[in-house]
């Protein structure tokens, strides 16, 4: 038998530098919020940032808020993408692939920009800064991440899964409820995924886009933690910690409901 | 050495030429069926995709009950002609019947056909017993009827209690049955299958063979199944319909396309053969390397030329010393196959596959010969190339888009409209083009033992038989050189029987 040469780099020392980064800037910072989270003003350890949470209404107000609009916003995106998509990975236009480019530059601009850009779009039209606009906003963003996923998984699917639907008596439509859509299933989720929970996080758009009355968590979290605001730590890292648990538990739904739209339904009768 | 930008051009041009539809007059022995008879019946269905011709105006009909095979190699239109019945594609010309009903625009999913997938297309997000109820739901079917039908079906593919399966959990074999059960269990009029066991490893391939056989007896219903495998298509079908090149080249039971195929494609096509090119000295003669042979074919003109067909089983090896057998020859391999010896005879320069149980040895000479009926005479798809041109010079004429050098015996004049004829072996192909008169490219070779029958087709859609001792590339461009010793130019009477050849 041959000896084997120890080797002096294995391939995981590559994995080395991306550790450290996520060690020094994910990890710790993690573990800081935990610990502040559970942190009273004298340094002694409490749960009143989290009863603080759960017991404010302001805070709960803005939390329902922040659902409701990034709910919207994603029923009002996937209700949009879906048929661009469609559209765009059907025949005729699927040898256009360049069609589907020009939907994704704007990713390629500066979204501050952007928003700028489309504040001005709608004072020009007469829509006031609120709830409305913060939609506008947001969808406006995040099209392209909605568009991708879904234009990924229908251009990529077999032809013959349509054509058996039609052979097997199904119309246009009905083929389309019955297995387009079914199939394109795990695109709509991760577009959806990654539209949903970006938006619990990012204020910027709702800051710029929406008025007084039209907050969402993260800005709170971010006053919470700006200069004047010094002493607060403990709360708003409270605060981003069910912000946290929040997001992961939408992401297990996600997770679960790609895993079973791949599989077989467990259902239908016994043969 | 040419200079490589024009070969490069040369290369694009090549790419974009229009892949060649070889127009042969093939041979439809086909009975006008009844009215009543035909379940399906296509007519003058040409389909051109990007433009290319992928089926050429063809005629076919197909009798009810029917277990019929589309045969033929890929990309000869085949499955395309399948996707027209079953409604995925709408022809570029020409009208499809089925029952005697009109259906060339009728969409899929009203036409009394279903369809088993080359790669099955069950759907993934419904399990076994879903996939097969898809039709029957789709129709509005009672619940308890579906069931019914569902386990009916099931039961017929032996996938009992399968029901609850991820379809993606299945083996190949079991898919297929899945897909064959989901296609019938809406009671189709007619079954269609494309390339179905084609994925599937040889012993399962050979299983399912049997059970379609089995299948297509019972439920009494016409099947067309579309296979590039000559094998399962003598072993399965009723009918073979080979197809090349866009053309039906014949249609007949698998016996007759195998003992007397159309032409030298259909004989290369099925089975091992030996095709030689031979001279028809009178009826039921036939004359080849130099022998003549007796044969059973007769209704050819008198020494025409022919091709002609002897299959490896039906040469018998004699001894050297021994009174029978016509022609002499040395054995240039001999490779035992389990039952039988396949052997290589090489004779007067023709290079026999010869298959027999006696065993010979390598280098050994042997004397081999032909019974009558071992020989199948076919007509040769030509005999001659034959162009229309114009005198244009004392000595040239012109036609297929060159000037062509020739011996003007007849004193014609210039203008006169003429009919060019050279045989297969008066012209001359070269590498260059520029060494030609004109340019064209090669569109079919065909090895005749001797020598290659090469096809080419010119700028001006001609084509030109030449009998070459090289081998050419198919898709090359070559250029034509004609002898001028060899070119017969006579004036064109339009009234005579010279008329022109296709």
């Amino acid at each position: 038998m041959k000896k084997k040469k120890a080797k002096v780099f294995r391939p995981t020392a590559f994995a080395f530098p991306y550790l450290v980064v996520t060690v020094v800037f994910v990890i710790v910072p993690l573990i800081l919020v935990l610990v502040y989270a559970f942190r009273g003003e004298n340094g002694s350890f409490t749960f009143d940032n989290f009863r603080k949470v759960f017991t404010e209404t302001e805070t709960l107000r803005q939390l329902v808020q922040t659902l409701e609009l990034a709910a919207l916003s994603t029923v009002v995106c996937l209700l949009i993408a879906y048929p661009v998509a469609y559209i765009l990975s059907s025949a005729p236009f699927k040898k256009m692939a360049i069609l589907a480019l020009l939907f994704i530059i704007p990713m390629w601009i500066n979204f501050m920009l952007r928003i700028f850009a489309l504040q001005s779009l709608l004072n020009m039209i007469g829509l006031k800064k609120g709830f409305a606009a913060a939609v506008i906003g947001i969808v406006y963003d995040f099209f392209p991440y909605m568009l991708l996923p879904i234009y990924n998984v229908l251009s990529n699917m077999d032809k013959s899964y349509v054509e058996a639907s039609r052979d097997l008596g199904a119309n246009g439509v009905k083929t389309f409820f019955k297995v387009t859509l079914p199939l394109s299933f795990p695109g709509v989720i991760s577009g959806v995924s990654m539209m949903f929970m970006p938006i619990f996080s990012s204020y910027a758009i709702t800051k710029m886009m929406g008025d007084m009355n039209t907050t969402v968590i993260g800005a709170k979290i971010a006053n919470l933690f700006e200069y004047q605001n010094y002493g607060n730590y403990g709360y708003g890292s409270a605060l981003s910690f069910v912000l946290l648990i929040v997001v992961l538990l939408f992401m297990t739904l996600a997770n679960f409901l790609t895993r079973r739209s791949q599989k077989a339904p467990k259902g239908g009768k016994a043969a | 050495m040419k200079n490589p930008f024009i070969r490069i051009i040369e290369k694009f041009r090549k790419d974009k030429a229009p892949k060649q539809v070889i127009k042969t007059e093939p041979e439809v022995e086909q009975l006008p069926l009844k009215k009543s008879d035909r379940i399906i019946e296509v007519k003058n269905i040409t389909k051109v995709f990007d433009g290319v011709t992928v089926i050429d105006n063809m005629n076919l009909s197909i009798k009810r009950g029917e277990f019929v095979t589309l045969l033929g190699p890929s990309g000869c239109g085949k499955t395309t002609l399948l996707r027209i019945i079953a409604g995925f594609e709408t022809p570029t010309e020409g009208t499809v019947y089925i029952e005697n009903v009109d259906v060339t625009n009728t969409p899929p999913y009203n036409r009394p056909v279903n369809t088993v997938f080359q790669r099955y297309a069950l759907f993934p997000h419904l399990n076994v017993y879903k996939n097969i109820a898809f039709g029957l739901k789709i129709k509005k079917m009672d619940k308890n009827l579906i069931d019914q039908k569902v386990n009916a079906a099931l039961k017929m593919v032996g996938l009992e209690g399968y029901g609850y399966r991820d379809v993606t959990s299945l083996s190949g074999g079991q898919q297929q049955r899945v897909a064959i059960a989901r296609a019938l269990v809406c009671e189709p009029k007619v079954l269609l299958l494309d390339e179905p066991l084609g994925a599937l490893d040889l012993k399962m391939r050979k299983e399912m063979q049997e059970e379609l056989m089995a299948m297509h007896k019972r439920l009494g219903i016409t099947f067309i199944y579309v296979t590039h495998d000559q094998e399962e298509a003598l072993t399965m079908s009723d009918t073979v319909v080979v197809i090349n090149d866009g053309v039906v080249q014949q249609i007949g039971t698998s016996k007759k396309i195998y003992d007397e195929p159309a032409n030298a494609f259909v004989a290369d096509f099925i089975g091992e053969s030996n095709i030689i090119s031979g001279i028809m000295v009178r009826d039921f003669c036939v004359s080849f390397l130099g022998e003549e042979f007796s044969c059973v074919d007769k209704g050819f003109s008198k020494n025409e030329r022919v091709d002609l067909v002897i299959r490896p089983e039906d040469i018998s090896v004699y001894p050297e010393d021994s009174p029978k057998g016509q022609l002499v020859g040395q054995v240039v391999s001999s490779i035992f196959k389990g039952t039988f010896y396949q052997m290589e005879i090489l004779c007067n320069g023709y290079q026999f596959t010869v298959q027999s149980t006696k065993e010979t040895k390598e280098g050994q000479t042997v004397r081999i010969g032909v019974k009558p009926d071992g020989i199948h005479i076919m007509k040769k798809l030509r005999s001659t190339n034959k162009f229309f041109g114009e005198v244009t010079g004392e000595n040239t004429v012109t036609f297929c888009g060159g000037d062509f050098t020739f011996r003007n015996t007849d004193n014609l004049e210039i203008g006169a409209s003429v009919v060019a004829e050279i045989g297969f072996d008066g012209i001359e192909l070269t590498d260059d083009e520029e060494d030609g008169t004109i340019g064209a490219y090669v569109s079919q070779t065909l090895y005749k033992g001797t020598y290659y029958q090469v096809q080419i087709y010119t700028d001006t859609d001609e084509d030109f038989y030449i009998d070459t001792k090289d081998e050419w590339d198919l898709g090359d461009r070559v250029g034509v050189k004609i002898n001028p010793d060899r070119l017969k130019v006579e004036r064109y009477d339009p009234d005579g029987e010279e008329a022109r050849e296709e």
